[in-house]
């Protein structure tokens, strides 16, 4: 059997989620790994990639060509496997359509080659599916497979073409531009909610992140509220993450943020109501007015 | 333009669902449920639309069990014209729900397919890009805003680094995201007028289209709970206990 996994490569890297995705798809067997856009030698450097289909023509992640053009391949493989990102999401489906096949998404745990373990109800059950498709197409949670080291490969890079596109059109990407980690790639990562009462006061989470390398998240309440941008969302329909410690600040801990971060090693909370459901998931709470309390944190870092 | 909107009959977002005893599924029988709060955001565009004039007609449909009217009142109560309920009885995995959507599509020719872009309930994220696909239409996944003009829709979507936007040719299929509007509240009036607009109800079975599962339930269990904490009373005995008990700086 041979898998094929979709890495996206950001700033000549492969994104942590990718290599997580190649660590699942590995599990398959062979993998050869497909790149839109610029990157094929990022992806040619990572242990276990077979071989690497390079698609340069197809510089944004439009998902009408991309499916096209996975579909035309398709049939060479048990199983197409991206991680669970936007990007992924946006292609995988399609894809899906384009051959009649359910794609699985969210995949926590691998049982075997079509046996496959994800969330549903926000992470309130786990339900274990059976797929009886040809062909399995899968997204796989960036936090619950290892990814796999970035360089010790040398694979061989073919060039595709790719199709066109003329209903589906990219305008622009406005990327917020930040010095800190990835959300789902942070060893720390503290979050904000709307305990924070306004977007001047986010802020005050960055000398605490800059002290322990964090990336900085919020809540959907905070996105909602416009005190945070929407890609710094974690949840349910926001980003899922897992990281080493995870602070949450000023949040009540709503089930679709739980269902985002609640697969943390070390929970932190801080919220003045200590009836709040965050608690019942922090290893270490404090009870009290987060403007009182950052500024200790700070200091005592 | 017509704008056909699909929604779905979920489990309220506010009630935390229970594993059944035998791990067959998860205990649904007596809870709320709702119209899952993204397709009520599809609902609310394209209600908007129509109020900017660029569309003429909202229709709602969705594919459930009889109850499942309900949701279809609530859609027209906040301003939708008219809706169908394609009925069955069994749990259509996405793929076999777009099947469906594709003959009510075939049948209703709609300029545009405004959907939630994710059902709370399985967390599929997938039918709205299964439809486009066995469509051939555009998709314009997680959509935060959109602008029609001259035959064409323009949508920015939420990805992991910030914002798209993508230029998508009409008819199109659209899954809204969380930041797209906020959707109003039903008046009691429109809720009374809702009840007399025409709801027409067709037999899943009767639309000649492959609605089986390829996905076998095996088993469906609770996560593993956390454990509560403790609590501290300072910010140093925090740094302390992170430093020398959970060891994570």
């Amino acid at each position: 059997m041979t898998a094929l996994v979709l890495l996206e490569v950001e700033n000549g890297e492969v994104r942590q989620a990718s290599r997580s995705a190649l660590t699942a798809a590995a599990r398959f067997g062979d993998v050869d790994a497909i790149v839109f856009g610029e990157g094929a030698s990022a992806a040619a450097a990572l242990p276990g990639v077979k071989r690497v289909l390079s698609v340069p023509g197809l510089a944004t992640d439009l998902a009408e060509p991309a499916a096209d053009l996975l579909a035309s391949i398709a049939k060479d493989y048990s199983h197409i496997v991206a991680s669970a990102s936007a990007s992924g999401k946006n292609i995988l489906p399609r894809l899906a359509g384009l051959l009649d096949v359910q794609p699985i998404p969210d995949v926590v745990e691998i049982k075997d080659a079509e046996t496959f373990v994800r969330p549903i109800y926000a992470g309130n059950a786990l339900a274990t599916v059976r797929s009886s498709d040809a062909i399995k197409i899968l997204t796989v949670r960036g936090s619950s497979f290892d990814p796999a080291p970035k360089d010790g490969g040398s694979a061989p890079v073919e060039t595709l073409d790719a199709p066109a596109s003329e209903k589906s059109v990219f305008v622009k990407v406005e990327l917020s531009a930040s010095d800190r980690p990835e959300l789902e790639a942070a060893r720390v990562v503290i979050s904000g909610g709307k305990g924070m009462k306004d977007a001047a006061n986010f802020k005050l989470l960055e000398p605490i992140a800059d002290k322990l390398n964090a990336a900085i998240g919020a809540s959907r309440a905070a996105v909602d509220s416009g005190f945070a941008p929407n890609e710094m969302q974690v949840g349910q329909t926001g980003k899922i993450v897992a990281p080493e410690l995870y602070i949450a600040v000023g949040l009540s801990g709503a089930i679709q943020h739980l269902a985002g971060m609640k697969d943390s090693r070390v929970i932190v909370a801080i919220n003045t109501d200590p009836e709040a459901p965050i608690f019942r998931v922090a290893d270490y709470g404090i009870v009290g007015d987060l403007f009182e309390i950052l500024p200790a944190l700070e200091k005592a870092l | 333009m017509k704008i056909l909107v699909p929604v779905k009959r979920v489990v309220d977002y506010n009630v935390k669902v229970r594993v059944a005893a035998d791990g067959s599924g998860v205990e649904t029988q007596g809870l709320k449920m709702s119209l899952n709060p993204f397709d009520e955001i599809a609902v609310e565009e394209a209600i908007r639309l129509r109020e900017k004039g660029v569309a003429t007609e909202v229709v709602v449909v969705t594919i459930g069990v009889q109850a499942a009217q309900d949701i279809l009142r609530t859609s027209m109560a906040m301003g939708a014209d008219r809706a169908i309920l394609v009925k069955t009885d069994d749990t259509l995995e996405p793929r076999a729900v777009a099947n469906a959507l594709k003959a009510i599509v075939e049948r209703e020719q709609p300029g545009l397919v405004c959907m939630g872009k994710q059902a709370i309930d399985d967390d599929m994220n997938a039918t709205g890009q299964i439809l486009a696909a066995k469509l051939g239409w555009p998709q314009g996944t997680f959509a935060s805003a959109v602008t029609v003009a001259d035959g064409r829709i323009e949508v920015a979507r939420e990805i992991d680094g910030g914002t798209e936007i993508v230029s998508l040719a009409l008819p199109a299929v659209v899954t809204a995201d969380l930041r797209l509007n906020e959707p109003r509240y039903a008046s009691l009036p429109n809720i009374m007028k809702a009840r007399k607009k025409p709801l027409e109800m067709l037999e899943a079975a009767d639309l000649g289209v492959d609605l089986a599962s390829r996905l076998t339930i095996v088993s469906v269990a609770e996560p593993a709970e956390r454990k509560e904490g403790i609590k501290l009373g300072s910010a140093a005995e925090l740094v302390e206990k992170l430093k020398t008990e959970a060891k994570v700086i």
